[in-house]
């Protein structure tokens, strides 16, 4: 049993779950629906716990999160993309989702850090839960394109909004033996389907080579982010080692 | 994994009173019954470890699992208790017991299918096939949401005695 344990890794993907789970939780209060209050919290729930197991292999997981600036951040540039409508959150939903969902399960079964090692047993718990986030993500996709006009157009809005914040998911992480390519072509036939079954349209533009799309894994970030970091580290920051 | 083959008199001794801690959220059922319980070891005279895997990654109960742990065995005379979490292999919905099955249909909540071995994550979510309702028995039952209170559980409907409940869902 090797344990090493690829930080550069944890750190990426474990600031992933982080900064997701922030923004679905800021949906508590204001979602459409109860069930989908509960359903967004429960997601950012699970995905909190996976950001907790991830980076305390890097270090501390309270210093991690709240008192690093916007630059030590290595969190795509998609899961730190603000809510906007409910669709906007569905499309970061699905894109993210299938992705996380493919990646865990490459290492679950080839192993980041050896057999045995934390970021394989996180991925092989994790990958399940997921699962059950991607499929939430399609069914409102699907109920989303395929509902009213009014719905199809603005999930429609959504998928092209994200889609160039898509292709940075497929850049090589330091420490993790992936196919990244296949795991590309994976993704994009994944997310092509349920969007063709929603009678969306697969965006055609860029994924890569955007404006400002693609610079989070090396610290650069969108505009919103830092604001939301300042909410996120704000309570913590003004009263440091508080406890109830 | 520790098989209850290599422990000693004492540490299946141990293992019984931790595995008897109620679960927090889900009181009807103990720790053992859930399954979540992964070995005890003796390291030393006064000195144990717990072995603990979260049903969820993120599942906020196992701190409460891990301080009535602590709790039990202390107050049978362990000075030294630590409970490590452990994430492989994964929990399984398939850990529960058959009593904790039983017990959690008494108790309103519709327990998880069986998955068998399929349960990777690599296949498509198991949500079609018929959940009986605990309240009634009938399996005209209808999904409201994939996420219900806590995590591992939906939130389903039966449409034949009207009434909301609570299903376990599969992991």
């Amino acid at each position: 049993m090797t344990a090493t344990v690829p930080t550069a890794a944890a750190l990426a993907l474990g600031d992933d779950a982080l900064v997701l789970s922030h923004r679905l939780g800021e949906w508590a209060g204001h979602a459409p629906v109860l069930e989908e209050e509960v359903a967004l919290a429960n997601i950012a729930l699970d995905l909190l716990g996976q950001a907790r197991v991830l980076l305390s292999l890097v270090g501390d997981e309270d210093e991690l999160a709240y008192l690093r600036e916007e630059r030590a951040f290595r969190n795509v540039q998609l899961v730190e993309q603000p809510n906007g409508d409910f669709a906007h959150t569905i499309a970061r939903q699905l894109y993210f989702s299938t992705y996380q969902r493919l990646l865990y399960g490459r290492l679950a079964a080839a192993g980041g850090d050896g057999e045995g090692g934390t970021l394989t047993g996180l991925a092989g718990k994790a990958v399940k839960e997921v699962a059950y986030h991607q499929d939430h993500a399609e069914q409102w996709t699907l109920r989303l394109g395929d509902g009213t006009a009014e719905s199809h157009e603005r999930m429609s809005r959504a998928c092209t909004a994200l889609w160039r914040f898509t292709g940075e998911l497929f850049q090589p992480v330091e420490g993790l033996d992936v196919d990244w390519r296949e795991l590309e072509s994976d993704w994009l036939a994944s997310v092509s389907a349920v969007l063709e079954r929603a009678t969306l349209t697969v965006p055609d533009g860029p994924r890569t080579g955007a404006w400002s799309a693609g610079a989070g894994r090396q610290g650069l970030h969108t505009e919103s982010f830092g604001r939301m970091l300042a909410e996120m580290q704000h309570l913590h920051r003004s009263h440091p080692g508080a406890s109830w | 994994m520790t098989g209850t083959a290599d422990m000693t008199v004492l540490e299946e001794e141990l293992s019984r009173l931790a595995g008897s801690v109620p679960d927090p959220e889900l009181p009807v059922l103990t720790l053992e019954e859930l399954g979540v319980l992964r070995g005890v070891r003796v390291l030393a005279p006064g000195r144990v470890t717990v072995e603990l895997t979260p049903t969820y990654t993120g599942c906020p109960a196992v701190e409460a699992m891990s301080s009535d742990i602590e709790r039990v065995l202390r107050d049978h005379g362990v000075a030294d208790v630590s409970v490590v979490t452990v994430l492989s292999p994964a929990w399984s919905t398939d850990d529960i017991s058959a009593e904790g099955r039983r017990k959690l249909a008494e108790f309103g909540i519709a327990p998880p299918r069986h998955q068998g071995t399929s349960a990777t994550g690599s296949g498509p979510v198991p949500v079609t096939l018929a959940i009986r309702c605990p309240h009634c028995g009938s399996t005209e039952t209808e999904l409201l949401s994939r996420f219900s209170s806590t995590a591992c559980k939906a939130l389903r409907r039966c449409t034949a005695c009207r009434e909301p409940f609570d299903h376990f869902k599969e992991l």
